[in-house]
């Protein structure tokens, strides 16, 4: 049911400095992508131009193709539409602070202007099992804020309002650097099972994550596009020397 | 050769999770729950009117300046600059002239700062430096509570217990023994520029204190340890580690006092005698530009009497935008390099 | 006389441990000198106030001149009404304004809407007041409640605009960004989730606006001007309570003055009321780093 991206040719600017260079990237429906690379090297960017994040940044600016499915990211579709269809979830957990759990969830479905009582109830407790949570927040749900809640449920739970929107794709960036290893564990193991639904990228620097989570692995180094493949390959025979050098730790 | 470091194949790979949590999916197929527009026209129009209410502000200080200038047409055509500088106020005659409420102003302002500067110095040191904390904040919070109170409230008080202590024990006092100054001549009324100049000092006082206590708030810790290590005493700390990196800060406070000073009406009309006369005895009755105004406004017949009271108003405006202009760059100054709180 | 325990150094003089006393005894001194008038304003405003605050002064409208009793009902409601007028004035431009500050004024223009701003909250509010009496009641003709509400008006907008954008500018990025990732769009982000995690600190600007302007008389003397009668119309002279007290207190009947105290009293109440929401505001919610 995941649909995949394909990029061609993306570039990236922040005013004058270029940050991504000639990206072009098949990125498969229904599997898991992780990208990979030292700090700096533009993997955040990359990711937030699928899902046109990156333009809400002043003087930022973007060229090249980007296409899910049939849908054109960048020619003429409105940037409000493509996020609906492409989600994201964030470093820092995001909860919306004023804002129940239930509310955090039915948020984007909300100000969207979907207000059906009945179906909201069903979306919440269907994004909230997808993101298992459902179990330790269901009987609080209206009486909890989203920021009461630990950093990992934090994160689920910003992970269930994302979904609750029902996009195609899912962009994950970092999601559990700011968690503590069980947390880690918990989001892992949601990410094997949101794959056969959604197409996942997620940017990790952790390579042991990305080994163990996704099923394509790609390596960004300064701006650019080094090697794309399966994850196996990657990380134990990788085609490129600056990839190898990465992954056994020789710098970044 | 890779494998070493990173060890990822001896690592679980993608793996399915060993219980099998069904995704129970109880929707039926793809149809889209939101069905919206682009929010692209939306966003324009709320720009525009948010950009619209910016423009208001900006709108209404153009309005402000062009009323004030619109309406003293007639007696800047009348009596040009000199008007500022005549001191007659006839209005039977149609001559008008605002030397005496010019003066008026400044002399019941300067009073007020001669009075409020030390005083509001001295609460801020207080509250700053020497307080012990759990005084701080009752402290503060009660010297804002003095900023609350309206003007015309100071004035009911002023009338039936400033003035009564001033005509029966402070004038006469002053008269007695500072009479020789020429400060304090003449009936000890209790109501005249000496009434206004005292309510006026306690009205501004908080506001040379709070925004003293701001600046000095701003001067880094490191500079007072610099000079308590030193061996200085705590008043020479105050002194040379924050009094003095504050001072363009304490200075622009202080022309902050003195445009609210400026620019204050209820109270001062209520006690200052409302006689344009010019006095060297601060006993004596007077007015200020505020005041006349706030008297004469509604009563004014001719258009000439209301254009002078509005070429008045348009000094007040400008003198006030001076002012407070000059005391924003100087808190700005020092208020800007050591920021006083961080934003989360 | 040499200090044993640093040898070779002057102790710390006479002279200057004197003067740390005297800076210390001083700036206390201050503190009780300033304290005087703000215990005797309060305590004379109970004492000569609560008197004569009896059901009769609340329901009451003036009496005629020379007869004992009477009340301020009707300055009481006038007050409501004006601030009510000059709330609906005031708030949505001063909100407006404050969301354009902070989400699209980062730039020169915002620069000098927000310096415009500042310039605006030091006019003298009686200049204020000239404003407000050329374009409305040399329009209609007559003085009015309205253009009393429009003088206080123009008199929140700073105070609010500066408090919402501070606020605003409190709400983390991340937090907007959350709400783009969702596909909402801009605006509706602002005022869905950026205002309203911002909101209990711009309810107390517009609390703080309103507690400034409630006892405001100098511009209302030449708009509302005033009214010994009943008057609900937007149109019509209207009593203040600030005009009322500020009339009885210099004229020269002593009834009057009692009932001034009065007024007085129930008008700082009000405006007590106010700034203590505020510090109760403060102590609670996302009101980080405000003074």
């Amino acid at each position: 049911m995941g649909v995949g991206i394909k990029v061609e040719h993306l570039d990236a600017w922040f005013g004058k400095t270029q940050s991504l260079h000639d990206i072009s990237m098949d990125i498969q429906g229904s599997h898991a992508t992780a990208i990979i690379g030292p700090s700096g090297c533009g993997k955040s960017t990359f990711v937030r131009c699928l899902n046109r994040m990156h333009e809400t940044i002043p003087d930022a600016r973007v060229s090249g193709r980007v296409r899910m499915g049939e849908l054109e990211v960048y020619n003429g579709t409105a940037a409000v539409q493509i996020r609906r269809r492409i989600g994201m979830v964030f470093q820092k957990p995001n909860p919306f602070p004023t804002m129940s759990i239930y509310d955090n969830v039915a948020a984007g479905l909300r100000l969207n202007g979907f207000h059906d009582r009945r179906r909201l109830d069903e979306v919440v407790e269907r994004s909230l099992k997808l993101s298992a949570l459902w179990e330790e927040v269901k009987d609080n749900l209206r009486k909890k804020s989203g920021a009461s809640l630990s950093g990992g449920q934090q994160q689920r739970l910003c992970i269930a309002r994302a979904l609750a929107v029902e996009p195609q794709v899912l962009l994950m960036d970092e999601p559990c650097s700011a968690l503590d290893p069980i947390s880690t564990g918990k989001i892992e193991e949601l990410i094997f099972q949101l794959k056969e639904k959604f197409t996942i990228v997620i940017v990790t620097h952790n390579m042991q994550q990305a080994s163990r989570v996704a099923e394509f692995t790609g390596f960004f180094l300064m701006g650019r596009l080094v090697e794309f493949d399966r994850t196996e390959k990657i990380f134990t025979t990788p085609s490129d020397k600056r990839t190898e050098d990465y992954i056994t730790g020789r710098f970044g | 050769m890779a494998n070493r470091a990173l060890g990822a194949p001896r690592l679980p790979g993608p793996q399915p999770v060993a219980e099998s949590k069904v995704i129970t999916d109880t929707r039926t197929q793809a149809e889209p729950l939101i069905k919206a527009g682009s929010g692209h026209v939306s966003d324009t129009l709320f720009h525009l009117a948010m950009l619209g209410c910016g423009v208001c502000v900006l709108g209404l200080v153009g309005l402000i300046i062009y009323e004030l200038v619109r309406g003293s047409n007639l007696s800047w055509n009348a009596f040009g600059w000199k008007f500022f500088f005549r001191s007659e106020w006839d209005p039977v005659n149609d001559q008008f002239g605002a030397w005496a409420f010019v003066y008026g102003t400044l002399i019941s302002s300067l009073v007020a700062l001669f009075l409020a500067i030390p005083l509001a110095l001295g609460v801020a040191v207080f509250i700053t430096e020497m307080s012990p904390r759990w005084l701080k904040g009752p402290l503060a919070f009660t010297t804002e509570l003095l900023a609350a109170i309206p003007s015309v409230i100071y004035g009911l008080w002023a009338i039936f217990v400033l003035v009564p202590i001033l005509r029966q024990y402070l004038e006469p006092f002053l008269g007695k023994y500072f009479g020789w100054t020429g400060l304090f001549e003449g009936a000890p009324y209790g109501i005249g520029m000496l009434a206004a100049g005292i309510i006026l000092a306690i009205m501004v006082v908080p506001i040379i204190s709070s925004i003293t206590r701001e600046v000095m708030t701003a001067v880094p810790q490191q500079q007072r340890e610099a000079v308590l290590a030193l061996g200085a005493t705590r008043w020479e700390m105050i002194r040379t580690g924050v009094l003095r990196n504050a001072r363009a800060g304490i200075l622009g406070a202080i022309i902050l006092g003195l445009g609210r000073a400026l620019g204050e009406t209820m109270a001062v009309t209520m006690v200052i005698g409302n006689r344009p006369e010019i006095a060297r005895s601060l006993f004596a009755p007077g007015y200020t530009m505020a005041s006349v105004i706030a008297n004469e406004f509604s009563e004014a017949t001719g258009d000439t009497y209301l254009s002078a009271l509005i070429e008045i108003g348009l000094a007040l405006f400008l003198l006030t935008i001076i002012v407070n202009i000059l005391a924003q760059i100087l808190v700005w100054s020092v208020t800007r390099g050591m920021p006083a709180r961080s934003n989360a | 006389m040499p200090d044993p325990s640093t040898p070779g150094l002057p102790s710390i003089s006479f002279w200057r441990r004197g003067k740390n006393v005297a800076a210390t005894l001083g700036a206390a001194a201050a503190v009780v000198l300033v304290l005087l008038p703000l215990v005797a304003i309060f305590g004379y405003l109970v004492y000569k106030g609560v008197g004569s605050l009896n059901w009769a002064f609340l329901t009451q409208i003036p009496k005629p001149v020379g007869e004992p009793g009477g009340g301020m009902a009707n300055a009481i409601a006038g007050t409501c009404w004006i601030l009510l007028i000059a709330s609906c004035i005031g708030v949505p431009i001063g909100i407006g304004a404050g969301i354009y500050l902070a989400e699209y004024g980062r730039n020169r223009f915002g620069d000098l809407v927000r310096f415009t701003a500042d310039v605006l909250n030091g006019v003298p509010s009686i200049v204020i007041g000239i404003v407000a009496y050329a374009i409305v009641v040399l329009q209609q003709g007559h003085f009015s409640a309205l253009a009393g509400g429009v003088a206080l008006g123009i008199m929140m907008i700073p105070t609010i605009t500066r408090a919402t954008e501070e606020m605003l500018l409190l709400v983390p990025q991340t937090i907007r960004e959350a709400a783009y990732g969702l596909g909402v769009a801009r605006w509706r982000t602002t005022l869905s989730i950026t205002l309203r995690t911002a909101s209990s600190g711009v309810i107390t600007g517009v609390m703080l606006a309103f507690a400034r302007v409630a006892g405001e008389t100098a511009p209302l003397l030449f708009t509302a001007f005033g009214n010994q009668y009943w008057n609900w119309k937007i149109n019509q002279p209207t009593a203040a309570l600030s005009l009322q007290v500020f009339t009885y207190a210099i004229s020269p009947f002593d009834e009057w003055h009692r009932q001034a105290w009065a007024g007085a009293l129930i008008l700082i109440i009000l405006i007590v009321l106010a700034v203590s929401a505020v510090r109760f505001a403060a102590g609670r919610g996302m009101l980080k780093g405000t003074s």
